[in-house]
Protein backbone atom coordinates (compact mmCIF):
# COMPACT_ATOMS: atom_id res chain seq x y z
CA UNK A 1 0.00 0.00 0.00
CA UNK A 2 1.13 3.40 -0.97
CA UNK A 3 0.22 6.72 0.31
CA UNK A 4 3.34 8.83 -2.32
CA UNK A 5 0.79 9.46 -4.93
CA UNK A 6 -0.81 12.83 -5.84
CA UNK A 7 -4.50 12.14 -5.90
CA UNK A 8 -7.21 14.44 -4.07
CA UNK A 9 -8.24 13.20 -0.53
CA UNK A 10 -11.61 13.21 0.14
CA UNK A 11 -12.98 16.32 2.78
CA UNK A 12 -12.53 14.63 6.11
CA UNK A 13 -11.84 15.66 10.03
CA UNK A 14 -12.13 19.34 10.14
CA UNK A 15 -15.18 19.84 8.04
CA UNK A 16 -17.49 17.63 10.68
CA UNK A 17 -18.84 18.25 14.23
CA UNK A 18 -16.95 14.74 16.10
CA UNK A 19 -19.47 12.32 17.91
CA UNK A 20 -18.77 11.72 21.81
CA UNK A 21 -17.69 7.43 20.32
CA UNK A 22 -15.06 9.62 17.90
CA UNK A 23 -13.30 12.13 19.73
CA UNK A 24 -13.22 8.99 22.59
CA UNK A 25 -11.85 7.21 19.65
CA UNK A 26 -9.16 9.49 19.45
CA UNK A 27 -8.63 9.87 23.18
CA UNK A 28 -7.84 5.81 23.26
CA UNK A 29 -5.03 6.76 20.57
CA UNK A 30 -4.04 10.02 22.44
CA UNK A 31 -3.34 8.16 25.90
CA UNK A 32 -2.05 5.31 24.25
CA UNK A 33 0.70 7.74 22.62
CA UNK A 34 0.88 9.19 26.07
CA UNK A 35 1.03 6.12 28.17
CA UNK A 36 4.40 5.27 25.59
CA UNK A 37 5.77 8.22 26.83
CA UNK A 38 4.92 7.43 30.33
CA UNK A 39 6.49 3.65 30.43
CA UNK A 40 9.97 5.48 29.05
CA UNK A 41 9.74 7.66 32.20
CA UNK A 42 8.95 4.47 34.18
CA UNK A 43 12.04 2.85 33.15
CA UNK A 44 13.63 5.99 33.87
CA UNK A 45 12.61 6.32 37.07
CA UNK A 46 13.24 2.48 37.80
CA UNK A 47 17.02 2.85 36.46
CA UNK A 48 17.34 6.24 38.66
CA UNK A 49 16.42 3.71 42.00
CA UNK A 50 19.31 1.20 40.38
CA UNK A 51 21.82 3.89 39.93
CA UNK A 52 22.08 4.11 43.80
CA UNK A 53 20.48 6.56 46.55
CA UNK A 54 22.23 9.77 45.34
CA UNK A 55 20.88 9.58 41.99
CA UNK A 56 17.38 8.35 43.52
CA UNK A 57 17.52 11.82 45.81
CA UNK A 58 17.11 13.88 42.43
CA UNK A 59 14.48 11.71 40.81
CA UNK A 60 12.27 11.68 43.89
CA UNK A 61 13.16 15.18 44.26
CA UNK A 62 11.17 15.40 40.38
CA UNK A 63 8.66 13.08 41.53
CA UNK A 64 7.59 15.02 44.98
CA UNK A 65 7.23 18.57 43.26
CA UNK A 66 3.98 19.82 42.02
CA UNK A 67 5.33 19.23 38.29
CA UNK A 68 6.13 15.87 39.33
CA UNK A 69 2.94 15.08 40.47
CA UNK A 70 1.34 16.86 37.73
CA UNK A 71 3.19 14.77 35.45
CA UNK A 72 1.96 10.84 37.69
CA UNK A 73 -1.66 12.63 37.90
CA UNK A 74 -1.54 12.53 34.31
CA UNK A 75 0.12 8.80 33.78
CA UNK A 76 -2.69 7.09 36.48
CA UNK A 77 -5.37 8.91 34.44
CA UNK A 78 -4.47 8.07 31.14
CA UNK A 79 -3.59 4.38 32.49
CA UNK A 80 -7.76 3.94 33.99
CA UNK A 81 -9.01 5.80 30.89
CA UNK A 82 -6.91 3.37 28.43
CA UNK A 83 -8.01 0.79 30.73
CA UNK A 84 -11.86 1.24 30.77
CA UNK A 85 -11.91 2.01 27.07
CA UNK A 86 -9.82 -0.98 26.48
CA UNK A 87 -12.25 -2.92 27.99
CA UNK A 88 -14.93 -1.45 26.15
CA UNK A 89 -12.69 -2.52 22.98
CA UNK A 90 -12.49 -6.06 24.17
CA UNK A 91 -16.38 -6.27 24.25
CA UNK A 92 -16.57 -5.22 20.90
CA UNK A 93 -14.34 -7.88 19.88
CA UNK A 94 -16.83 -10.61 21.11
CA UNK A 95 -19.26 -8.42 18.98
CA UNK A 96 -21.42 -6.83 22.23
CA UNK A 97 -22.38 -3.60 22.33
CA UNK A 98 -22.27 -2.67 18.98
CA UNK A 99 -24.63 -0.68 18.41
CA UNK A 100 -24.49 3.31 18.44
CA UNK A 101 -27.10 3.55 21.69
CA UNK A 102 -25.12 1.00 23.87
CA UNK A 103 -21.71 2.67 22.08
CA UNK A 104 -22.44 6.40 23.42
CA UNK A 105 -23.51 4.46 26.48
CA UNK A 106 -20.82 2.42 26.76
CA UNK A 107 -18.52 5.63 26.00
CA UNK A 108 -20.23 7.98 28.90
CA UNK A 109 -19.60 4.72 31.52
CA UNK A 110 -15.57 5.21 30.13
CA UNK A 111 -15.69 8.66 30.70
CA UNK A 112 -17.17 8.72 34.76
CA UNK A 113 -15.19 5.42 35.51
CA UNK A 114 -12.21 6.56 34.76
CA UNK A 115 -12.75 9.75 36.37
CA UNK A 116 -13.81 8.18 39.07
CA UNK A 117 -11.04 5.31 39.55
CA UNK A 118 -8.47 8.19 38.67
CA UNK A 119 -9.48 10.13 41.75
CA UNK A 120 -10.43 7.50 44.16
CA UNK A 121 -6.88 5.85 44.03
CA UNK A 122 -5.15 9.70 44.59
CA UNK A 123 -7.95 9.90 47.65
CA UNK A 124 -6.97 6.71 48.97
CA UNK A 125 -3.18 6.53 49.02
CA UNK B 1 -14.22 -12.99 -0.11
CA UNK B 2 -17.04 -12.78 2.94
CA UNK B 3 -17.79 -16.09 4.19
CA UNK B 4 -20.12 -16.96 6.76
CA UNK B 5 -22.34 -20.21 7.51
CA UNK B 6 -24.70 -21.44 4.79
CA UNK B 7 -22.54 -19.32 2.41
CA UNK B 8 -21.63 -21.97 -0.65
CA UNK B 9 -19.23 -24.98 0.67
CA UNK B 10 -16.64 -24.46 -2.39
CA UNK B 11 -14.27 -23.12 0.04
CA UNK B 12 -13.67 -25.02 2.69
CA UNK B 13 -10.88 -23.26 4.55
CA UNK B 14 -11.85 -21.13 7.09
CA UNK B 15 -11.50 -17.27 7.36
CA UNK B 16 -9.22 -17.97 10.33
CA UNK B 17 -7.00 -19.77 8.18
CA UNK B 18 -7.42 -17.30 5.73
CA UNK B 19 -6.32 -14.52 7.56
CA UNK B 20 -2.98 -16.38 9.12
CA UNK B 21 -0.17 -15.07 7.07
CA UNK B 22 -1.38 -11.74 6.06
CA UNK B 23 0.15 -8.31 6.75
CA UNK B 24 3.48 -6.90 5.28
CA UNK B 25 5.61 -8.77 7.38
CA UNK B 26 3.30 -12.22 7.58
CA UNK B 27 2.28 -11.82 11.37
CA UNK B 28 -0.92 -9.43 11.46
CA UNK B 29 -3.54 -12.23 12.76
CA UNK B 30 -0.47 -13.19 15.26
CA UNK B 31 -0.29 -9.29 16.02
CA UNK B 32 -3.89 -8.75 16.18
CA UNK B 33 -4.25 -11.93 19.05
CA UNK B 34 -1.24 -10.40 20.80
CA UNK B 35 -2.40 -6.77 21.15
CA UNK B 36 -5.94 -8.58 22.74
CA UNK B 37 -4.08 -11.23 25.12
CA UNK B 38 -1.43 -8.29 26.45
CA UNK B 39 -4.36 -6.15 26.93
CA UNK B 40 -6.54 -8.86 28.52
CA UNK B 41 -3.10 -9.60 31.10
CA UNK B 42 -3.01 -5.77 31.58
CA UNK B 43 -5.61 -5.10 33.18
CA UNK B 44 -4.69 -6.34 37.27
CA UNK B 45 -1.48 -4.88 36.44
CA UNK B 46 -2.41 -1.87 35.49
CA UNK B 47 -4.77 -1.53 38.65
CA UNK B 48 -1.78 -2.58 41.01
CA UNK B 49 0.28 -0.54 39.28
CA UNK B 50 -1.92 2.59 39.44
CA UNK B 51 -1.85 2.85 42.97
CA UNK B 52 1.69 2.18 43.26
CA UNK B 53 2.18 4.82 41.21
CA UNK B 54 0.25 7.70 43.75
CA UNK B 55 3.13 6.39 46.56
CA UNK B 56 5.83 7.55 44.64
CA UNK B 57 6.29 11.32 45.58
CA UNK B 58 6.89 9.95 49.32
CA UNK B 59 9.19 7.24 48.47
CA UNK B 60 12.59 7.63 50.04
CA UNK B 61 15.31 5.78 48.73
CA UNK B 62 15.15 2.62 51.67
CA UNK B 63 11.80 2.06 51.12
CA UNK B 64 12.07 1.68 47.33
CA UNK B 65 14.86 -0.98 48.19
CA UNK B 66 12.70 -2.68 51.37
CA UNK B 67 9.66 -2.25 48.61
CA UNK B 68 11.35 -4.02 45.29
CA UNK B 69 12.71 -7.08 47.98
CA UNK B 70 9.49 -8.25 48.45
CA UNK B 71 9.37 -10.96 45.83
CA UNK B 72 5.23 -10.13 44.82
CA UNK B 73 6.34 -6.24 44.08
CA UNK B 74 9.48 -7.46 41.96
CA UNK B 75 7.91 -9.96 40.09
CA UNK B 76 5.03 -7.39 39.53
CA UNK B 77 7.12 -4.69 37.89
CA UNK B 78 9.44 -7.35 35.78
CA UNK B 79 5.35 -8.54 34.56
CA UNK B 80 4.09 -4.81 33.53
CA UNK B 81 7.64 -3.56 31.99
CA UNK B 82 7.73 -6.95 29.76
CA UNK B 83 3.84 -7.16 28.49
CA UNK B 84 2.90 -2.87 28.74
CA UNK B 85 6.23 -2.48 26.41
CA UNK B 86 4.77 -5.48 24.25
CA UNK B 87 1.44 -3.77 24.25
CA UNK B 88 2.48 -0.40 23.27
CA UNK B 89 4.96 -1.24 20.57
CA UNK B 90 2.24 -2.79 18.65
CA UNK B 91 -0.05 -0.02 19.80
CA UNK B 92 2.58 2.49 18.23
CA UNK B 93 2.87 -0.10 15.16
CA UNK B 94 -0.68 0.78 14.15
CA UNK B 95 -0.32 4.33 14.54
CA UNK B 96 2.62 4.77 12.50
CA UNK B 97 1.11 2.04 9.66
CA UNK B 98 -2.13 4.97 10.00
CA UNK B 99 -0.68 8.46 10.09
CA UNK B 100 2.88 8.29 8.13
CA UNK B 101 2.39 8.13 4.63
CA UNK B 102 5.65 7.62 3.33
CA UNK B 103 7.11 3.97 3.17
CA UNK B 104 10.52 4.34 3.94
CA UNK B 105 9.69 6.71 7.03
CA UNK B 106 6.73 4.58 8.04
CA UNK B 107 9.18 1.44 7.93
CA UNK B 108 11.90 3.60 10.14
CA UNK B 109 9.83 4.65 12.77
CA UNK B 110 8.31 1.36 13.25
CA UNK B 111 11.68 -0.17 13.35
CA UNK B 112 13.31 2.57 15.55
CA UNK B 113 10.48 2.12 18.06
CA UNK B 114 10.81 -1.44 18.22
CA UNK B 115 14.75 -1.40 19.27
CA UNK B 116 13.88 1.56 21.65
CA UNK B 117 10.79 -0.64 23.44
CA UNK B 118 13.43 -3.84 23.79
CA UNK B 119 15.96 -1.85 24.83
CA UNK B 120 14.14 -0.20 27.51
CA UNK B 121 12.20 -3.28 28.53
CA UNK B 122 15.96 -4.91 29.05
CA UNK B 123 17.37 -1.98 31.22
CA UNK B 124 13.64 -1.60 33.23
CA UNK B 125 14.41 -5.58 33.94
CA UNK B 126 17.46 -5.12 34.64
CA UNK B 127 17.13 -2.52 37.27
CA UNK B 128 14.40 -4.13 39.32
CA UNK B 129 16.32 -7.27 39.49
CA UNK B 130 19.68 -4.95 40.36
CA UNK B 131 17.72 -3.41 43.03
CA UNK B 132 15.68 -6.38 44.19
CA UNK B 133 18.40 -8.67 45.09
CA UNK B 134 20.70 -5.99 45.94
CA UNK B 135 21.67 -5.34 49.13
CA UNK B 136 18.56 -4.30 51.68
Amino acid sequence: MSWDDERPMSPHLQVYKLPLTANLSILHRGTGTVLFVGLILMVWVLAAGAAGSESWQSMHGFLSSWFGKLVLFGFTFSLYYHLCNGIRHLFWDIGKGLDLEDARKSGKLVIVASAILTLMTWLIA
Amino acid sequence: MAYCLGDDMKDLRSPLAKAKGLGTSGDASNDFWMQRITAFALVPLVIWFCFSITLLPHVSYEVLVNWLHLPFNAIMMVLIVIISFKHALMGMQVIFEDYIPTHDYRIAAILMTKFLSYFLMALGVFSILKIALGEQ
